[in-house]
């Protein structure tokens, strides 16, 4: 048996497992709880391996002194990739306890079993069980992959809804986050933000910013980086928020509200590559169709600010931080502190769910850069709400042309996906600078572009393969460099916008050659899972025949403009299959009412946390189809509130139905982000069927939907 | 110049001195009484996760000054029950499992308390309408309205408040 790539990073099992609390399994997992219910399936994975009761595991996570580097907790990799290491690590330490039980017991290891950590022999008690063999069996060695994990037939706790061992405390107000530590000796710090790498700080009234925080604070400036420090937050804030009003910066550039659109991409400076098939033969005279799709850029618009704490001691800097990668961070803060990584510790502590790259990591490099010039001093960082508007890399806007040669039943034998983007690959663990190593003394150099490489499910090109069975695909990618704001990963990456065009692309095409979208579909997809989600999901919607009672009704009130969409992917081409039909109202505005999803994620270690994942992951795409964008021609040059930057309320939510689709399969499908693209794709579909117009722009707001009804 | 201001907070009474009265009530809440369960999400009155109650009525706390809360009384999230004696609204989240991050819970929670306290059975849409105040950024809204529906139909068939 091969290793799983994480295991084999992170080989040794004593890096995972530890018996030393009796009664007591310590398990250690690089993956951390961003909302997602990861901590809770990790133990439920355990401790099905282990055989030992869930309550018996104290699970650490995301920390640079204990737990394995496993990267970012991103990418809907946690299970697929994080969770079959961490099985494959408790079947072989399961095995060496077993093997050393053996020898004690003089009896066949086959003859043996564990439950609930004791071992039995012949289904009888022994004197033995984890805790008590645990001296001698020598977990400092590294995992050989000789163990196979249970038979999913023998599963009793994964594949069972089990309740998520965070939400109690999230419940009854206890200290779930990160901006609930407090530690002796905390400072409260905010920093005044340079405007963009390059801005040269100027005068700054300290007199002014002093009067403004009516309390004592106190001011730590280096290079172009300045903060406010105090030991009264309202002092420390008061400060902040008046701050910009006193102090010069020279050299600030804006973006423009030309930048604002995707379509400005198109004539900028590209990195171009070709992925796929050679370049089609024109020669054919066959039909053909193209299509041009847009988004604009969004905010990851967690429901709070970046926050983190740091503590520089004795020559060690602790940081905690809600980031998703605590090794990539390190290493990151390493080279801006110029500090040794073995003189520093990062550990993940809870914060607002982040969707990807937000400001966590540039809050914990604010908070380690004070702690570092305050040694002996806790420094608690909070970036301000308009500063997590303004600072936080964005997704970036998307062009997606799509062209394709038609046979003479209107299906595609011929395509091409021809993308334009900037990077959706910002993060600090790969190569891009923190907020606060550009504005310190000697800045590095701005980092080469690239984006996330195909093998790890590509950034702008993630997605843009359509899935159907089509003689010749490919992929035109156009990495454009130069961005208006900085751009990162946000749930589902490029996934979104491309599979908002492959899938409104397939429905105009369906509409084109006069047949059902979905019996279209069917008709070139052999994928006998993506097949299945897609007509699990057209049963779940009454696809058709409900359509049909939506026509009735529409008949009968002519102002009713109602209609029904799909959209299918399988995210990443190899994670989860997910097909969301929507149903919709159009008056002015979208209003939705319905929406059902099927999806198929392999083995599930915990269904109801798949299914609040797949359902949050809907309503997440509803927000941006329907609302979201950052806009740059606002009085504020950008999005700086709520206001600014409205989303999804509860009221604009529809009822969603969701159903995870039997699979026999060992293997978990990555599902956090699998429902992104369909539902957007959904969306536009239903939209188009329920007006008899397509809007391939990104959002479908009001305004838009108005001017196309009135053009 | 600093000043002390008298109030209650779920149940208790509490002098506070404090440099201003214009310190918000979240900030008295969270760093002086350490009450960290009421959050911080934006100091602009827009998303209701620092949603307290004050004489029963929910206010977003960031935006109300210690001094307009002397002599009154302050319900947090801590108040409302705890693990041991849950509310039914908290029970009924954990039933659903009606969460993500949960950084959103707090105020929600709040929100709830109070629709039902004025409307002890409330439709669906009301329901949605009374935490249109609360934002949630992970998409667990429908868990959420039926874990409210669930404690109201508790509460009526007489729950505790």
């Amino acid at each position: 048996m091969t290793l799983p790539a994480v295991l084999a990073d992170n080989p040794r099992l004593d890096r995972w497992l530890d018996f030393a609390t009796p009664e007591r399994v310590e398990l250690a997992t690089g993956r951390v709880e961003l909302g997602q219910g990861v901590l809770t399936a990790m133990t439920q994975i355990a401790a099905e391996e282990l055989d030992v009761a869930i309550e018996r595991i104290i699970l650490h996570s995301g920390d640079t002194d204990r737990t394995p580097n496993e990267g970012y907790t991103a990418g809907s990799q946690s299970m697929q990739a994080g969770g079959i290491a961490l099985r494959a690590a408790c079947a072989e330490v399961r095995a060496l306890f077993l093997d050393e039980a053996g020898r004690r017991l003089g009896c066949a290891v086959a003859e043996l079993a564990v439950r609930d950590g004791r071992i039995l022999h012949k289904g009888a008690e022994t004197p033995w069980d984890y805790w008590s063999l645990a001296p001698s069996v020598n977990l400092m060695r590294e995992a050989t992959g000789t163990a196979p994990p249970k038979p999913r037939t023998d599963y009793a706790i994964v594949g069972r809804n089990a309740a998520r061992i965070d939400l109690p405390g999230k419940l009854f107000g206890a200290a779930a986050f990160v901006h609930d530590m407090t530690l002796d000796e905390m400072a409260h710090a905010r920093v005044v933000r340079q405007p963009n790498r390059g801005a040269t700080l100027g005068a700054v009234d300290e007199a002014a910013i002093r009067r403004a925080a009516r309390g004592p604070i106190a001011l730590v400036r280096d290079g172009n980086f300045l903060a406010i420090v105090g030991d009264d937050e309202t002092a420390v804030e008061a400060a902040a928020a008046a701050a910009a009003g006193h102090v010069a910066w020279i050299g600030v550039e804006r973006p423009s509200a030309l930048q604002q659109e995707a379509s400005w991409l198109v004539q900028r400076p590209s990195i171009d590559r070709v992925i796929g098939a050679p370049a089609p033969d024109s020669a054919h005279g066959q039909q053909s169709y193209e299509a041009t799709y847009t988004r604009g850029h969004l905010a990851h618009a967690s429901i709070a600010p970046s926050c983190a704490l740091a503590l520089y001691r004795d020559g060690h800097l602790t940081v905690w931080t809600h980031c998703q990668g605590v090794y990539p961070l390190r290493a990151a803060l390493s080279r801006m502190l110029k500090l040794d990584a073995s003189a520093i510790s990062v550990r993940h502590v809870q914060g607002p769910g982040c969707y990807g790259h937000n400001g966590a990591d540039d809050a914990a490099a604010d908070a380690a850069a004070i702690a570092l010039r305050m040694p002996g001093r806790s420094i608690r960082l909070r970036w301000r709400r308009q500063e997590e508007f303004a600072f936080e890399p964005v997704s970036p806007a998307m062009v997606v042309k799509v062209r394709a040669t038609l046979d003479a039943s209107g299906h595609p034998v011929d395509w091409t996906t021809e993308i334009w983007s900037g990077t959706h690959q910002g993060r600090p663990g790969g190569g891009a600078t923190l907020l606060a190593a550009e504005a310190l003394p000697n800045p590095p150099p701005i980092p080469a572009p690239t984006d996330v490489p195909e093998a790890a499910g590509g950034g702008a090109t993630r997605n843009g393969e359509p899935l159907y069975d089509i003689p010749a695909k490919r992929i035109v990618h156009h990495l454009v460099p130069e961005t208006p704001r900085r751009t990162s990963a946000l749930r589902s990456l490029g996934a979104m916008p491309n599979v908002f065009a492959l899938e409104s692309f397939i429905d105009e095409l369906a509409e084109r050659a006069k047949q059902d979208p979905i019996e279209f579909r069917l008709a070139q997809l052999s994928d006998q899972r993506a097949r299945r989600v897609i007509e699990r999901a057209a049963a779940m919607a009454n696809w058709g025949k409900s359509e049909g009672r939506a026509n009735r009704e529409r008949a009968q009130r002519a102002q009713s403009n109602r209609g029904m969409g799909i959209g299918f992917s399988q995210y990443k081409n190899r994670a989860a299959y997910a097909a969301v039909i929507v149903e919709l109202e159009v008056e002015e505005s979208i209003r939705l009412l319905h929406a059902w999803c099927a999806a198929d994620a392999g083995l599930v270690v915990n269904p109801d946390a798949v299914i609040n994942q797949l359902e949050g992951g809907i309503i997440q795409s509803a927000s941006w189809v329907l609302k979201e964008q950052v806009r740059f021609d606002n009085e504020s040059g950008g999005p700086i509130d709520w206001e600014t930057y409205p989303v999804l309320r509860f009221s604009e939510v529809p009822e969603i139905a969701i159903e995870l689709i039997p699979s026999d399969s060992d293997l978990p499908l990555g599902v956090g982000e699998a429902t992104a693209g369909p539902t957007a794709a959904a969306i536009g579909n239903a939209l188009s069927r329920a007006l008899g117009i397509r809007i391939r722009d990104l959002p479908l707001t009001r305004e838009r939907i108005m001017a196309r009804l009135l053009a | 110049m600093s000043q002390t201001v008298a109030f209650t907070v779920n149940g208790r009474e509490v002098k506070v001195v404090v440099p201003h009265d214009d310190v918000p009530l979240l900030d008295v809440l969270r760093n002086h009484l350490c009450l960290t369960g009421t959050r911080f999400g934006c100091g602009l009155e827009q998303c209701g996760c620092c949603i307290v109650l004050i004489d029963d009525v929910p206010v977003k706390s960031c935006g109300r000054s210690i001094a307009s809360v002397a002599g009154r009384s302050v319900t947090t999230i801590e108040g409302l029950g705890t693990p041991e004696q849950p509310h039914p609204l908290q029970l009924a989240f954990l039933e659903e499992q009606a969460g993500q991050c949960g950084y959103c819970l707090s105020g929600i929670l709040i929100s709830a308390k109070a629709l039902l306290d004025r409307n002890p059975a409330p439709t669906r849409t009301e329901i949605a309408s009374a935490l249109d105040d609360n934002l949630c950024r992970c998409g667990t809204h429908n868990r959420i309205l039926r874990a409210v529906e669930k404690a109201a139909a508790r509460l009526r068939e007489g729950g505790r408040a």
